[in-house]
């Protein structure tokens, strides 16, 4: 994807003249409003479609269904008159509040009404009992379930992105300015190794650090029994994220960096960087202000896209290394056909994209001066 | 095809290139050569087989090549059966007042330092009513000798010896295997000639036993073995076709179908330019993995099927924006102008005057794709949502890792599939990002 990018960076106009700065906040808010409602149509679809495919042989129908019997069962057994009835009586009673339930909930009526049903469930988070998984407060609700297992995924996924942001940019930089020297052509030339997934060097870590050397856990997020005090067990899950944040870097810091440097190549070569550089001010201030500012949305652009593929990468790599994050709930749900998480945790991932990019749209909007002055703009 | 050479020329410049097309080049002999000699049935068999085929296999042994690293001397599977030379391992003795005595000598000279994997005997005997009654002892090279088992034998009856409590005990409560060939201590196997003598007796007129001893080895085959005493040369051979298979049909169907659907949105434009904008917005949300992990267990593992949903769910990928601004520039040079003057059809612009002229970007594009596709099948793999049938590398690496072959230190067997699709990630992105230079001059340097 990223070689697609430049191609159309360089094709970007950035000569276009500035207009006055009116209302900048207002005009940051507008473009923010628009998005929001842009995205949360596109996750509205993105969920429906979901609904769609898993409710192609009646999946979701039966999770609603057994959901209904279930709590129908429990409402006839907390009645005080039902040691009174007979055995079929009471599976007859049973069958009938079952039948009126389902017609409550429309489960009666047709797909195509029933789907925008589930639609809005899914919407509010509402996405029914577990069949078998349980988290760890004993809860079956799949929101539980899942919102248990979040912040784990975000801690992970949240600090290997920052980071590999970070390293990349200055390293980019960096290596924009010696263009062409052996650090250069080494990283051009190890681009082709990203090709692989992080899970995939995360295997390579766990074999050199864990298995062979034994300076870092196999897996897990804290040691076993975790410690009580605040900062042991900051350690420890440091220690613990080592290899799987370092396996995320490795898997994509080579062609990010590439790519990026070449973005900074081509705006470094821009007239009015020639025109700083011949007024003579330091080469940090025009770095700063003449390279880096008008390359960032680009690269924002670029990192949104990336960070949309290690969210999905997520699935394996917490699986290799046994982190208790939604990607391993995902993989304990296939392992034990638990079709509400399944169904559940694609609606979250579909959430969860949404959100990481509106935020990307966000800084973008605050980095891009074309948004702020109201130019329209080229959005990549 | 003087413009063919050219490109052809300019692609052998880059080293990288070079290397990346010798290893594409690689893997399809090594695909067609698996294709020829191991036909898809008969792979399947093999690989779905279990102790009928794989039995004389030890578990989990490392390839034989890694005897080659000097000071390594792993054993190798010994298989000594008296069935195979009647009259060098059997004696018979008269069949009288009802009881025929049959000694069995299964003797084998064992070269290794290292202890093999595991003991095994098999019997098979003939008889109607009575089964024959063995008596099992070892015979160390020091003629020490060691009572195995005895009992009634059925048909067929395997006795495996590691997993023989008693036997352990008897040994000085060492496992079996060590047990067996230790000299004096524990910390290396005793060289030489040990023999495995079974007094039989018989006590019907055509009555008789045969045995076979197998001392498994380390070390087997070109890949080693897995837990389930598989060959994975198998796996890795047939894996070799699939993922190019499979790379190259999921790159071909989600950049042939999305470039399309670009180049149609760009000639047409209006709403169905928007629309197919807005599709590529949705899409860019849709969660992949999840979404095919969600079809693999409700529906199909089948790696067609999951093909299939790769492709539906590519048309309108990130990709469709780039050619897209292409397709913008394209549309307004002066020989579509020309086209539409003298009255072509939408469709005949869209695929023989647009589509062609951005084919040369596509083409990297597309070779670097391709291992992206390689990996995803392996990542369905590893989530246990390979295609149930036929043998991958993902599943090789898979079974290795909920075997938890990192921890037990069976490097061999995630290491191998590594390798292998390494290799096919690494061949098929050098071979594209050099491409990429030769045919987008712009990005080959300032």
């Amino acid at each position: 994807m990223t070689i697609s990018e430049l191609q159309q960076v360089t094709k970007v106009d950035t000569s276009r003249k500035r207009k006055p700065r009116l209302d900048t906040l207002s005009r940051i808010l507008r473009y923010a409003v628009t998005r929001l409602i842009g995205l949360f149509v596109a996750i509205v679809v993105g969920v429906y479609l979901t609904i769609l495919i898993a409710n192609m042989g009646g999946h979701v129908d039966n999770i609603r269904k057994a959901q209904i019997r279930e709590s129908v069962v429990m409402a006839i057994m907390g009645m005080q008159d039902q040691a009174r009835l007979t055995p079929e009586e009471i599976v007859q009673f049973q069958e009938s509040m079952v039948a009126l339930e389902e017609q409550r909930l429309g489960l009666d009526k047709p797909f195509f009404i029933r789907s925008f049903i589930y639609l809005r469930q899914a919407l509010t988070l509402r996405l029914g009992r577990s069949e078998q998984l349980v988290s760890d407060s004993g809860s079956r609700e799949v929101r539980n379930i899942i919102m248990e297992r979040l912040p784990a995924t975000l801690v992970l996924f949240g600090t290997a992105q920052l980071l590999l942001f970070f390293t990349a940019v200055f390293a980019a930089l960096f290596l924009s300015r010696r263009y062409g020297g052996w650090i250069d052509r080494l990283v051009v030339a190890l681009t082709p190794t990203s090709a692989a997934p992080g899970w995939f060097y995360g295997m390579f870590l766990i074999l050199v650090f864990a298995s062979l050397l034994r300076l870092l856990p196999f897996g897990g997020m804290v040691d076993a029994p975790p410690p009580k005090e605040t900062i042991p067990y900051l350690l420890s899950l440091v220690k613990h994220m080592i290899l799987p944040v370092a396996a995320i870097i490795v898997s994509s810091i080579f062609l990010t960096i590439y790519s990026w440097r070449t973005f900074f190549l081509i705006y470094s070569s821009e007239d009015y960087v020639e025109m700083a550089k011949a007024k003579g001010l330091p080469s940090n201030m025009i770095e700063r202000r003449y390279v880096l500012r008008p390359t960032l949305p680009t690269i924002i652009t670029s990192f949104a896209l990336m960070v949309i593929g290690l969210w999905t990468g997520a699935i394996v790599l917490e699986t290799v290394f046994g982190w208790p994050g939604l990607g391993r709930l995902l993989y304990q749900a296939i392992g034990a056909y638990d079709t509400p998480v399944i169904v559940g945790s694609t609606v979250i991932y579909a959430y969860l994209l949404g959100v990481t990019v509106f935020l990307l749209d966000i800084i973008y909007a605050l980095v891009d001066p074309r948004v702020k002055v109201g130019a329209g703009g080229a959005r990549a | 095809m003087s413009r063919f050479l050219r490109t052809a020329r300019q692609v052998a410049q880059y080293p990288s290139a070079v290397v990346g097309m010798l290893i594409i080049l690689a893997l399809i002999i090594v695909a067609a050569y698996c294709l020829i000699t191991l036909p898809y049935d008969e792979a399947i068999r093999l690989w779905r087989g279990g102790e009928d085929i794989w039995g004389e296999n030890p578990k989990n042994a490392v390839p034989r090549w890694v005897n080659l690293i000097p000071g390594v001397n792993l054993p190798e599977t010994i298989i000594v059966n008296s069935a195979s030379d009647p009259a060098k391992y059997k004696t018979a003795g008269e069949f009288e007042g009802g009881i025929r005595q049959i000694t069995m000598e299964l003797t084998f000279d064992y070269k290794y330092r290292a202890f093999p994997n595991e003991v095994s005997v098999f019997f098979t005997s003939k008889y109607k009513t009575a089964k024959p009654y063995v008596s099992v002892y070892w015979i160390t090279p020091e003629g020490k000798e060691v009572r195995i088992t005895d009992g009634a034998i059925g048909h067929t009856e395997s006795r495996r010896l590691s997993g023989d409590r008693t036997l352990q005990r008897r040994l000085g409560n060492q496992p079996v295997e060590v047990g067996l060939f230790m000299g004096s201590d524990a910390s290396s196997a005793v060289p030489g000639k040990y023999t495995l003598r079974i007094d039989a007796m018989t006590f019907e007129e055509d009555s008789d036993v045969d045995a076979k001893l197998i001392v498994y080895g380390k070390a087997h085959g070109l890949a080693g073995t897995d837990n389930r005493r598989r060959d994975i040369t198998v796996a890795l051979l047939w894996g070799t076709p699939i993922a190019l298979a499979f790379g190259l049909l999921a790159a071909v169907g989600t950049t042939v179908t999305t470039m399309m659907i670009a180049a149609v949105g760009v000639w047409f434009g209006g709403w169905i330019d928007a629309l197919i904008q807005r599709l590529t917005e949705v899409n860019l949300i849709l969660p992949l993995l999840p979404i095919l992990i969600m079809v693999g267990t409700l529906y199909s593992r089948s790696i067609w099927i999951m093909l299939g949903v790769v492709i539906a769910l590519g048309i309108f990928s990130g990709g469709i924006k780039t050619y897209r601004a292409m397709f913008l520039q394209v549309k307004e040079s002066p020989y579509i102008e020309a086209a539409r003057a003298y009255g072509a059809s939408d469709l005949r612009i869209i695929f023989f005057y647009m589509i062609p002229r951005v084919i040369p970007v596509l083409v990297p594009q597309f070779v670097v794709l391709i291992p992206s596709y390689v990996f995803l099948e392996a990542t369905l793999s590893v989530l246990g949502l390979g295609d149930p049938v036929l043998p991958t590398w993902g599943k090789v690496l898979s079974s290795a890792n909920s075997e938890g072959a990192l921890f037990k230190g069976y490097y061999y067997w995630v290491l191998e599939p590594s390798v292998l699709l390494m290799l096919t990630g690494l061949g098929f992105a050098m071979l594209g990002f050099a491409l990429d230079r030769v045919f987008n001059p712009r990005l080959r340097g300032q």
